[in-house]
């Protein structure tokens, strides 16, 4: 009877037609088909030059020693795994925040910032859209500069809110079109929110020159723009961390009151940790407090509360002196690494005889170039020399080597010339 | 004029406001039998010996690093984490048509799948579909489908105040009546906060229903092996459900059973109909990841994969598992004890009858404000109790101020 019973039941769900019959195939990402590509090749000589990720000079992720010698000092310790609270570790959001701010920050001062642990950058630019979305008074859209990073748009779209551009990269110099941003933002609604890459935009790698950081600032203010930074690149722009926030720290200077995500995934190289911060400088320390409230009350039905391996990592890093040392250390190390890769770069496509302008490679900053390449010329540099990048011509300086530089020089010579 | 003047402060999470107050008080002999975690019999939270075991062996492997895990997760924690809710020998993870996603504890599984069932079930961005949850829930169930978008978030009857146990009636009346195609989230076991679990013939009745009008399952299995100490046997209803052939999800927690509380450890395991169904819902979480967190936590997951994978480390989880689940059994049957001999008014049948972490005490709002305001003992105000709060030490203070409300107090 019982068998009879279950079968009959199966055999009613057979003729069912299934829940999700009506789900498509989402389609694949595109930096991630980079990789696939990539890792199907056989060709001995390939490049990735898709994903943004550090290399070190032999091609290896880098596990920086900061953060071994912040495991063994966590690891002796002995600490228990109970719950973090919603907002985070507080001497992980304490430090994140001076880091970004300055130790003599007026903001922190007064305690009119509210900082909150996020999972890394896309958790922090989540939330900053979530928390926009329900309390931000003004128009519903969101200002990013033209590109940006491809998730951007669907984090803020998914959050309710709309997504428009202002004009940022110019494709015939390589370089900021930094006439057409300020028309663009000029002509921007009173009271939406623009969208700033605090430093080595991605994916261009092309940043706005301090005096014109002022002329944005000093428009975005006239049209009274909420100003949201993404700042995913602290330290490892420049080798410099105080150098990199600085257009972060002249804004709230001139009187913006910002919104700020930080992650800490590429400068202290804790990707897979999700280490991040989501920041909101408020009128006052009262204000901050009604803030954080509503963050939290976002946060919880989201994940509850943060990871805390990797915070704790940052966090000790941050407040120990030589480490804190060892990190600025390491941090510089690896901009310069990129930087001497630039370098060797626009050097060697010279010495290939390209008659192109590259000075746009040294020009740029951060884990990014926008070669220039079009797209069929990137179509031929996968197919013909398994050097693989993104459509758009964005190449990972992190993937280049001094053992393959020359190779990509001349691959890049060979589908330009 | 600031963007934010309009701001409202919001209401603390109670919860955590609980264990703020007790923290701050100063009371000798105060008691915190508020949130969830488990404790020793010192009182003392507890890194299992076998995840101090594995995180020694995670430090000193030099092929380990910090790089991003892919957008789903570290692949031997999911398919470990789905074998541990389905079994081994689960016919539908033969068939392929068995995957997960890894996710930020229970809560961000919950999160998954809510995001994936607003977008995708019954129709297209249906939100009116109505979501049930049991009457009392755990508080965050609530808030996890409503900011997922879904406008009806609708309790389902369960708890029978008076006989202190399941209202199985209401509950199958309200399987009966509700909207074809409902979601509802059952609790795997150990349910939050009642302690009280559908007998498995309960559960079958359960099913039977389900099935028929078409409601979809969405398990959240939080306490799995810590319930009775067994995963097998905390993972029945799980299983049964999927032997009848359900499309379904099992949001599954691995911050108890591993005490991984603040790595959070989660996995949103998908039942589905076949493999191709199963590659196309996959291809859409990942979507729905990349905008809310892009790819997981490395170092929990690693914790989990390793253990589940290690035959010798495998055992002895399942020694620190069982080791929690029969202390918080001992207070259960020592508190049980201990009011029957004082002759405290009630029937106490319910602190062994329930199962789990939580124990609804059935004392009323006023009397849980005795409870902390006069002898300092901290519980949330609908009377639950969390067992692993209770000691040896403190279970005679614990057992004579219950004693002491239930008499004063009306």
């Amino acid at each position: 009877h019982c068998l009879q019973f279950s079968s009959l039941l199966l055999f009613c769900f057979g003729l069912c037609s299934s829940w999700w019959g009506g789900v498509q195939m989402g389609p694949p990402d595109p930096i991630l088909g980079v990789t696939e590509a990539f890792k199907r090749d056989t060709n001995p000589k390939k490049m990735n030059l898709g994903v943004g990720a550090y290399r070190d000079d032999q091609g290896k992720p880098f596990v920086l020693s900061c953060v071994r010698k912040a495991e063994a000092l966590i690891a002796s310790k002995q600490l228990d795994k109970e719950y973090l609270p919603i907002g985070g570790l507080g001497e992980f959001t304490k430090a994140c925040a001076q880091l970004a701010l300055g130790n003599d920050s007026e903001v922190l001062k007064s305690s009119r910032n509210i900082t909150v642990q996020t999972i890394s950058g896309t958790g922090s630019l989540r939330i900053g859209a979530n928390f926009l979305s329900r309390f931000h008074g003004g128009p519903r859209d969101v200002y990013l500069p033209k590109p940006s990073w491809g998730n951007h748009t669907p984090i803020f779209r998914d959050a309710g809110m709309q997504l428009k551009a202002y004009r940022y990269y110019d494709p015939s110099t390589c370089g900021f079109d930094f006439k057409g941003a300020l028309e663009d933002i000029s002509k921007i609604p009173e009271q939406s929110v623009i969208l700033l890459h605090a430093c080595a935009h991605n994916p261009t790698g092309v940043d706005p020159r301090p005096e014109q950081w002022k002329e944005i600032a000093d428009i975005v203010k006239k049209r009274n723009l909420l100003v949201f930074f993404d700042m995913a690149y602290q330290g490892f722009a420049s080798g410099d961390i105080d150098r990199d926030a600085w257009a972060v720290r002249y804004f709230i200077e001139q009187g913006h009151n910002i919104v700020l995500s930080q992650s800490f995934a590429k400068n202290m190289g804790l990707y897979g940790e999700r280490v991040g911060g989501f920041t909101v400088v408020c009128k006052d320390a009262e204000e901050a407090k009604r803030v954080e409230s509503q963050l939290k009350i976002l946060i919880r039905p989201i994940y509850s509360n943060p990871p805390m391996n990797g915070a704790r990592i940052a966090s000790t890093i941050l407040s120990t002196p030589d480490l804190r040392s060892l990190w600025l250390e390491e941090v510089h190390g690896m901009a310069n690494r990129i930087i001497k890769m630039r370098e060797q770069l626009a050097a060697g496509l010279k010495k290939n005889g390209s008659s192109h302008n590259w000075q746009h490679v040294i020009d740029q900053i951060g884990m990014f170039c926008f070669t220039g390449l079009k797209p069929e010329q990137v179509e031929r540099i996968i197919k013909e020399y398994s050097v693989y990048m993104t459509k758009d011509g964005r190449i990972s300086m992190a993937g280049v080597s001094s053992g393959n530089v020359g190779y990509l020089a001349e691959a890049i010579h060979a589908v330009t010339k | 004029m600031s963007v934010f003047s309009e701001v409202p402060q919001a209401a603390p999470v109670a919860v955590f406001k609980l264990t703020q107050d007790f923290t701050n008080d100063q009371f000798p002999k105060k008691v915190n039998l508020g949130v969830g975690a488990y404790r020793t019999d010192e009182g003392q939270p507890w890194v299992l010996p076998v995840v101090k075991k594995v995180e020694k062996i995670i430090v000193h492997d030099d092929r380990l690093n910090h790089e991003y895990l892919p957008i789903l997760g570290l692949p031997e924690f999911r398919s470990s984490a789905s074998k541990i809710a389905l079994g081994d020998n689960s016919p539908a993870i033969q068939e392929n048509r068995v995957g997960a996603v890894q996710c930020l504890g229970g809560t961000g599984a919950l999160k998954m799948g809510a995001e994936f069932l607003r977008r995708f079930y019954n129709g297209d961005n249906n939100t009116k579909t109505p979501v049930y949850v049991s009457a009392p829930t755990w508080e965050n169930h609530n808030a996890v489908f409503s900011n997922a978008g879904f406008e009806d978030v609708r309790p389902y009857k369960y708890w029978d105040g008076e006989k202190r146990g399941l209202d199985l009636t209401g509950f199958l009346g309200d399987l009966e009546s509700c909207p074809e195609r409902s979601i509802f989230v059952l609790h795997a076991c150990a349910h939050n906060p009642t302690g009280t679990d559908p007998t498995q013939e309960q559960w079958k009745q359960i099913a039977e229903v389900m099935m028929r009008r078409k409601l979809f399952v969405f398990f959240d299995s939080a306490y799995q092996g810590f319930a009775s100490g067994s995963l097998e046997k905390d993972a029945w209803a799980v299983r049964y459900f999927v032997s009848l052939g359900f499309e379904m999800f099992c949001a599954q927690s691995f911050s108890k059973n591993f005490g991984l509380y603040n790595e959070r450890v989660g996995n949103l395991t998908v039942v589905a109909r076949d493999p191709d169904n199963l590659k196309r819902i996959l291809s859409q979480m990942e979507k729905i990841v990349r905008t809310t967190w892009s790819n997981p936590p490395s170092q929990g997951a690693r914790i989990v994969a390793i253990t589940l994978n290690t035959p010798e480390l495998f055992t002895e989880w399942k020694d620190n598992v069982k080791t929690m689940a029969d202390r918080v059994l001992l207070m259960r049957a020592q508190l049980k004890a201990k009011l029957q001999s004082l002759g405290t008014p009630g029937t106490w049948e319910h602190i062994t009858d329930q199962i789990g972490m939580f124990s609804f005490t059935g004392l009323n709002p006023k009397q849980v404000e005795y409870m902390v305001k006069e002898k300092h003992i901290y519980l949330m105000a609908s009377g639950r109790i969390n067992m692993c709060g209770l000691t040896t030490k403190n279970i005679d203070y614990v057992a004579e101020s219950i004693h002491e409300a239930v008499t004063k107090v009306q």
